[in-house]
């Protein structure tokens, strides 16, 4: 019984948010919206956790989980009405760089073609730089990590370049490129190579010599070494370089859509801004936010399941 | 009968990082008979575990050789197993798989998968081969690190005090499965403990070393039948005889590390 009301507690908090929207009029200095959006928004987030409400009756875990979440979505919850009131209701922050909610949401709705098409755009962008840039940093971090000689020279090239921030890059990489998509791609490319290098290098250099005196000792040649023991070994350490690379890839990912790029969620928030729209730049950050969540969630799921045997052993 | 080792004049000196040198072995020279049990007891930090890793091979002897039946050793082999002091399973894969690492590396999984379960068995670990490493005990990590080092069915197995870190009982416990193991596949048994019970219950022979640098201070033989009973009074005297030299040769030093 105490559980549940627990886990009732987002209702009340989103039932605030929605009581002081529909009750308060938008304040008169802000311009008139398309329709109440973000009371719309409300009613989603309620339906999403009515349907979480209801399943978590009949799963063990998610009532735990939602038991131990419930409090934090209720003071979220009460911080978007807050944030409501401050500024659709009352205009406490200059109009035009805080428009009203319901036109920040209504963005979503009446640009979802043109944003569903910079999602696609973005992704296709830093799927291609990751792949490139992840693989080319792994097998770089593999090389720097097991052999001395490609640690001499790559080594102090990696330290000396791999700190510039990627962005930077842009003047000369639009010379050395003959497509600004292709430099796109080479500066998330590099934002990602640069922490998987370094982290894939540091976690082989290291993993400790007994495992593979172990491995000599049961007949494994080189390869089977670095292979069987020394990228698993240094899966951890790996992993916490893919996580680096995904931030710094959407850090870069919005100077790297100012070249040239036709779409994209970089784009979408450069161009908007220009055009002073900023109800549309605030939902640009809250997709982009939300995407980099969702991002991050998968690699976490990933590392969680191919470090399932460092659970309990190794956290972070 | 195969797995006899021949330390000739076997020699190694340690360089520190501030340039003094230390020398761990000064001209060995020792002979293990195919299928024998010794046992290297000897003050704690007096080159036992040096002399282990030279016939494994992991570190060659500066001078002087090491043979496995008329073959010098240069270098780690699969006839030499070698079971550590800490288990050092590969955290990363389950029991079984910990187990069975030694013949995927050889490529020879697909033919000798059976023995995987067969050593799971003789080492007791049924019902936990899809454990991880750190969800079993220590007994057990020992355990399969024993398996792990028995798969590939080496000539010689160096043991290098696996069971240092365990408790009396599971210690105790472990010593019979391990005179089991050596009965069943007649190996040569090669193995470093700071225990003298232990050393006489399982040896044939108990070589006792001097402290640093360790030489062959005397090669006891022990005559006793198996299974021995450690209370009995020929055991108790060979536990006197051995403490008295051991005294003789130094006898516990404090020293925190291990050559």
């Amino acid at each position: 019984m105490k559980q549940t009301l627990k886990k009732a507690l987002p209702f009340l908090g989103l039932g605030f948010a929605a009581v002081t929207d529909r009750a308060i009029p938008n304040s008169t200095q802000q311009p008139e919206a398309d329709g109440p959006y973000f009371f719309y928004f409300l009613l989603i987030l309620a339906a999403a956790y009515l349907l979480a409400f209801l399943c978590s009756f009949f799963f063990q875990g998610l009532e735990e989980k939602l038991a131990h979440k419930a409090p934090f979505l209720a003071g979220a919850a009460l911080l978007v009405a807050a944030i409501n009131l401050a500024i659709s209701k009352f205009a406490l922050l200059p109009v035009l760089f805080f428009p009203c909610l319901d036109r920040v949401f209504g963005v979503f709705a009446a640009d979802r073609a043109l944003l569903l098409r910079c999602i696609l755009a973005s992704g296709k962008l830093l799927i291609i730089g990751f792949l490139i840039g992840g693989g080319l940093g792994f097998l770089t971090g593999v090389l720097i990590g097991f052999s001395k000689k490609a640690s001499y020279w790559i080594s102090p090239i990696m330290k000396f370049v791999g700190p510039i921030p990627p962005t930077s890059w842009s003047p000369l990489v639009l010379s050395l490129f003959t497509t600004a998509y292709a430099a796109s791609v080479f500066m998330v490319a590099l934002a990602v190579w640069f922490p998987v290098t370094l982290m894939t290098s540091s976690g082989i250099q290291n993993v400790g010599n007994s495992y593979f005196e172990v491995a000599s000792t049961l007949g494994a040649g080189k390869f089977h070494k670095i292979c069987h023991v020394a990228i698993p070994a240094a899966m951890p350490s790996i992993f916490l370089g893919i996580f680096y690379a995904t931030c710094s890839a959407f850090v870069t990912l919005v100077t790297a859509e100012l070249l040239g790029a036709d779409a994209g969620l970089g784009w979408y928030l450069n161009w908007e801004k220009s055009m002073m729209m900023y109800a549309n730049v605030y939902a640009g950050l809250i997709l982009i936010a939300v995407i980099c969540t969702l991002a991050i969630t998968l690699v976490f799921k990933l590392k969680d399941h191919v470090l399932v045997w460092q659970r309990g052993v190794i956290k972070w | 009968m195969v797995g006899e080792i021949k330390i000739e004049h076997a020699r190694k000196t340690f360089v520190n990082p501030d340039g003094s040198s230390v020398t761990a072995l000064e001209d060995v020279n020792l002979t293990v008979r195919p299928g024998s049990f010794v046992t290297f007891i000897g003050p704690s930090g007096c080159g036992k575990t040096t002399l282990l890793r030279a016939i494994a091979g992991l570190d060659p002897a500066d001078s002087g050789a090491i043979f496995l039946d008329g073959e010098k050793i240069t270098q780690p082999g699969v006839e030499r197993g070698y079971a550590f002091q800490q288990a050092n399973l590969f955290p990363w894969l389950n029991i079984r798989d910990n187990i069975a690492f030694g013949l995927k590396a050889r490529k020879e999984y697909k033919e000798k998968k059976d023995d995987v379960a067969k050593f799971i068995e003789m080492t007791g670990l049924q019902g936990f081969e899809n454990s991880y490493p750190h969800q079993v005990s220590g007994g057990m990590r020992q355990r399969a690190a024993l398996a792990r080092a028995l798969v590939g069915h080496p000539k010689v197995l160096l043991l290098d005090e696996p069971l240092g870190a365990l408790d009396a009982f599971t210690r105790m416990n472990m010593q019979d499965m391990i005179l089991s193991l050596w009965k069943e596949y007649n190996m040569t048994m090669i193995m470093v403990t700071h225990d003298v019970d232990e050393a006489i219950y399982l040896s044939d022979e108990v070589v006792v070393m001097s402290a640093r640098p360790a030489k062959v201070e005397q090669i006891i033989p022990i005559d006793l039948f198996r299974p021995r009973r450690r209370g009995q009074d020929t055991f108790l005297d060979y536990r006197r005889k051995i403490l008295k030299i051991l005294d003789f040769a130094g006898d516990i030093q404090d020293v925190d590390y291990y050559l």
